[in-house]
């Protein structure tokens, strides 16, 4: 399955994939103004941005083969679609006992608890039709989106 | 491929990976899945959120309704396996049934462990697994109603926790020096006990119970130091042990559990065994363990099922690890947390007022477990450090740090691990 890489080496840290994972997952699409100012809560971004000057990348779901997260989950939300391969959790069952942070080896999954606590992670931007958010406004292409 | 009579002892998540772990490769051959529970297979680590009113019954389900049908499994419910006779290869239940089997999977859990001299045959007296115990527990959890719970394990807290929202009086008991001793050190303990009691959980550690007072009825307790507690109901939560009767009297060999090799099967043929009944490897303590938890109970489910199919793939091991919360107080713990000899070395970060605890257990540069209190984002990737005994000796001076990741790894092994994708997780 294609999947999203960084390129470390052309990162700047900027968070811009913060920003449109967080526009992409809010009711607003493809207004960020909108999203930022009259969503409340506003999603989390389900992109991570580790730094150390003067390196830098982008992480979120590795949407594992053997996904770990999925085996732990005590509720059966975390779940792999068998034929697109895309991990996802399924909110409303839920619960929010962090089991998946724990299985996860790359720290891909947040605690959202700005409404009910529920995991919140990297869907692929599977409700959108392009690809993901953070590849598409990257502004260096240091995210690219393939299959390897 | 030749059809294979698969037969599962149980419903819960050990079993449910073996029916997803078989149709990975064999979507023909007939599973049939018998459990002593009349329900469709649901979470048991969730009957305390039940009992709290989080979660109503319709959305416990661990899989979706049409589950079997879905994976050609007959589901035999409400129905006990009693016998097992591995030389016919036939289990008998408890309606008279005798259903043959090519290969068995047992995973039928754990049973409440109740200390020698304890009586536990009065009425209002509960355990805290399956979801008729909270059935029976939430007619009686009234505000106001007092309650005595023996243990102060993941078990036992998490009923005192789902109780006290229902206004319940709560005492705790427990004979270890602080709570949750299998999985926190003192320090942490103090913490977790803390956040109960401000929620109105008691406590009275140090001490068991001595007797059990009432007729017919339980009306209290009496504990070993001497004080008496009344009590409307009363929880065992000592502790889970195999539940292993479905072997007694046959040759698949039992030390706490039944013993399994790296496929999950017996020493007897065409039987398997998986989850809290088993005992498999534990890849930090090197040696055969039951480890009574959940995301185990999964993978060695699945890693039977896939064995019982064909495939020859052995399963690494596994090793106790808990994600749990009181009371929006959030933990992850894993391996171990309280090493003793010379041969550790240890990292602590304790912050009392941020009420927050991190404390990591190395041995030869690996780590072999930690403790995460409060501050739990990103646990797994030091989880994921312990099950692939990496080396940490070039970042172990940020091990504790709060943003602690990748990129406090060589760019080297940051590629290995995160450019391959999740091919291998």
């Amino acid at each position: 399955m294609k999947r999203v890489f960084a390129k470390e080496e052309y990162c700047v840290g900027c968070r811009v994939c913060e920003v449109h994972c967080v526009v992409a997952h809010s009711d607003y699409k493809d207004d960020i103004v909108k999203a930022f100012t009259k969503q409340n809560p506003r999603p989390l971004p389900r992109i991570i941005v580790e730094e150390n000057r003067p390196v830098s990348f982008a992480l979120q779901c590795r949407h594992c083969e053997e996904a770990p997260c999925t085996k732990a989950c005590i509720t059966g939300a975390m779940q792999k679609d068998p034929i697109t391969g895309v991990v996802s959790n399924e909110e409303d069952r839920c619960v929010g006992c962090w089991t998946c942070i724990l299985a996860c080896p790359f720290g891909a999954i947040a605690r959202d608890e700005q409404g009910r606590k529920v995991a919140s992670k990297c869907d692929l931007c599977s409700d959108n039709d392009y690809a993901p958010a953070c590849v598409k406004h990257c502004p260096n292409a240091a995210l690219v989106y393939e299959e390897r | 491929m030749r059809k294979m009579k698969y037969v599962i002892v149980g419903n819960s998540a050990a079993a449910i990976g073996a029916v997803e772990g078989i149709r990975k490769s064999d979507k023909e051959s007939p599973i049939t899945l018998i459990s002593d529970e009349p329900y469709h297979t649901y979470s048991r680590p969730l009957i305390s959120y039940y009992l709290a009113g989080k979660v109503s019954q319709e959305k416990m389900y661990y899989r979706k309704p049409d589950f079997y049908s879905q994976n050609g499994v007959e589901a035999i419910l409400g129905v006990k396996a009693e016998k097992l006779n591995t030389a016919e290869r036939i289990v008998t239940l408890a309606d008279g049934r005798s259903i043959e089997y090519d290969k068995l999977l047992i995973s039928t859990g754990g049973r409440p462990f109740v200390p020698p001299g304890l009586d536990v045959n009065k009425l209002n007296t509960f355990s805290f697994i399956k979801l008729d115990d909270v059935k029976a527990i939430e007619k009686l959890a009234k505000p106001g109603s007092k309650t005595v719970i023996i243990g102060a394990g993941l078990i036992g807290l998490k009923a005192a926790e789902g109780l006290a929202k229902l206004g319940v009086d709560i005492t705790v008991v427990e004979l270890a020096n602080r709570v949750l001793s299998a999985i926190l050190d003192e320090e942490a303990a103090a913490f977790v006990q803390q956040q109960l009691e401000e929620h109105q959980v008691k406590f009275e550690l140090n001490t068991t119970v001595d007797q059990v007072l009432g007729n017919e009825q339980v009306t209290g307790v009496t504990l070993k130091n001497g004080k008496q507690l009344d009590c409307d109901f009363l929880i065992v939560a000592i502790g889970v042990v195999p539940n292993t009767e479905l072997v007694k009297d046959t040759d698949v060999r039992v030390n706490r559990g039944i013993v399994v090799d790296d496929s999950m099967a017996t020493n007897v043929s065409g039987v398997y065994a998986a989850g809290d009944v088993s005992e498999g490897y534990d890849l930090i303590y090197k040696t055969q363990r039951v480890l009574p938890i959940l995301p185990n109970a999964y993978q060695q489910g699945e890693n039977a099922g896939e064995n019982m199919a064909g495939a020859e793939k052995a399963y690494k091991g596994g090793f106790a690890m808990n994600a749990i919360g009181f009371f929006d107080y959030p933990m992850i713990t894993a391996g171990i947390i309280k090493p003793e000899g010379d041969d550790f070395e240890i990292l602590v970060d304790s912050d009392s007022e941020g009420k927050s605890y991190k404390k990591i257990v190395l041995k030869n540069n690996t780590v072999v477990g930690f403790i995460y209190l409060n501050k739990v984002d990103r646990a797994g990737i030091v989880r994921g450090l312990i099950r692939e005994e990496a080396d940490v000796s070039k970042f172990k001076a940020e091990l504790l740090k709060d943003d602690f990741g990748y990129i406090n790894m060589s760019s080297e092994e940051r590629a290995a691990k995160l450019l391959k994708g999740g091919r291998s997780a």
